[in-house]
């Protein structure tokens, strides 16, 4: 990167609910001055053609996320724990409405 | 370790994610990838652009400046996608003014007459979309997803062209002269948007091992042309190529020698409209300067001062 002035705005990540009922579900990122502005041109740039009826803006610095580093620890526990998927369970085919 | 990880999500044909280790080299090609074509769309915007205060109607005007929009759109996702390479995109738009990236050679061409609207729309746009639809597939998340945006869109582009050619064909001989012209001068170059023949494009091995690629650019040509012959029959203007005609053997359309040293020269620098197009962007960076600036002190200031 060069060292001159950075006179970029900081980034935010766009998140749109497509219509109601659906999650905000994240569309990409975009450089705005501040969260007002953030919002009006996630709006022009992400919405053009009816895409959605909700944004959310997020300042990318604010996102804390899990490292792919961080893949055994946070979710291996879970592969090891078939006892909460309800196919663990062998009910007999006579046993109707389970 | 973290390669045999990167080497087996390709090999399974899952996306690599930002976070995800990945070879130096893929990084770069994707940075510059992505960027040269975040550029591409930006500068694209400029041969229409002339045309949007000319549009014949305001159906047209709309249209047009509808597409535009679409363009600055597709840009954004871009180096939205670039960003999350660690790329900044501030530091990507001073690389295209000071000439260290590059940008399609297509948008060194001028935009003459309003048929040419049409015909970018048609050839340009049509090409465009037989590069991008394999790229949804491409093997980095971010710019895969933002291609499934733009190809829905580009979509629009490319049937406008065609209904804006259809209607001039329909209009006196002087329009119909027009279009024709417009074919002539943009065939060429639109076979031309498909890059180097493979045997002289030499990172295609590479990128097609790491799925970033998924056809070479002599197949897509091949697909561009034999998509572009029957449309060009429908409109009932000839493609300036006497070499052209249907192969029952290989069931594609022969078609003739590109000229490469135009390419090369284009690419170079050297097409007819390279300085003004860097010389715009340029300027609108300049003068959008203090606009960005203001902005960022009125945010700051908001910030100092909670409501």
């Amino acid at each position: 990167m060069s060292g001159e002035v950075k006179h970029e705005w900081p980034l935010f990540e766009v998140f749109v609910r497509a219509k109601r009922g659906l999650n905000h579900v994240h569309v990409g990122s975009l450089r705005a001055a501040d969260h007002e502005m953030a919002l009006h041109h996630a709006r022009d740039l992400y919405t053009r053609r009816n895409e959605g009826v909700s944004i959310w803006v997020v300042k990318s610095d604010d996102v804390v996320a899990s490292g792919p580093d961080d893949k055994d620890a946070f979710f291996a526990p879970s592969g090891d724990k078939a006892y909460r998927h309800p196919t663990y369970y062998a009910i007999p085919e006579s046993v109707p409405h389970i | 370790m973290s390669e045999q990880v990167f080497e087996a999500t390709i090999a399974k044909d899952q996306r690599i994610e930002p976070r995800d280790w990945m070879p130096d080299g893929y990084r770069k090609t994707m940075i510059r990838q992505i960027a040269q074509h975040a550029h591409s769309e930006i500068i694209g915007m400029q041969p229409e652009g002339a045309w949007i205060t000319r549009a014949p109607s305001l159906r047209r005007k709309a249209i047009l400046l509808a597409k535009v929009q679409d363009e600055a759109g597709h840009g954004l996702y871009l180096y939205s996608a670039a960003e999350t390479l660690g790329a900044d995109r501030g530091d990507l738009t001073r690389r295209l003014i000071e000439g260290r990236q590059k940008y399609s050679s297509i948008f060194n061409y001028p935009t003459l007459t309003f048929a040419d609207v049409g015909v970018i729309g048609w050839l340009v746009d049509g090409a465009a979309i037989c590069n991008q639809v394999p790229l949804c597939r491409s093997s980095f998340g971010p710019y895969a997803r933002a291609m499934i945006r733009i190809c829905k869109e580009e979509s629009f582009h490319q049937r406008q062209g065609y209904e804006l050619l259809m209607t001039m064909m329909r209009g006196t001989q002087a329009q119909r002269d027009m279009v024709q012209d417009a074919v002539n001068r943009w065939w060429w170059p639109s076979l031309m948007m498909f890059g180097p023949p493979d045997a002289e494009s030499p990172n295609t091995a590479q990128s097609m091992a790491w799925k970033i690629k998924r056809h070479t650019n002599d197949e897509l040509r091949q697909r561009f042309v034999d998509m572009s012959v029957p449309q060009a029959d429908a409109l009932g203007i000839t493609l300036p190529d006497a070499d052209l005609r249907w192969n029952a053997d290989r069931e594609h359309y022969d078609f003739g020698e590109i000229d490469w040293s135009e390419l090369k020269r284009v690419i170079s620098g050297d097409g007819p409209m390279n300085q003004e197009r860097i010389a715009n962007r340029r300027r609108a960076d300049e003068e959008g300067a203090w606009v960005r600036e203001a902005a960022a002190a009125h945010a700051a200031k908001k910030q100092a001062v909670p409501a």
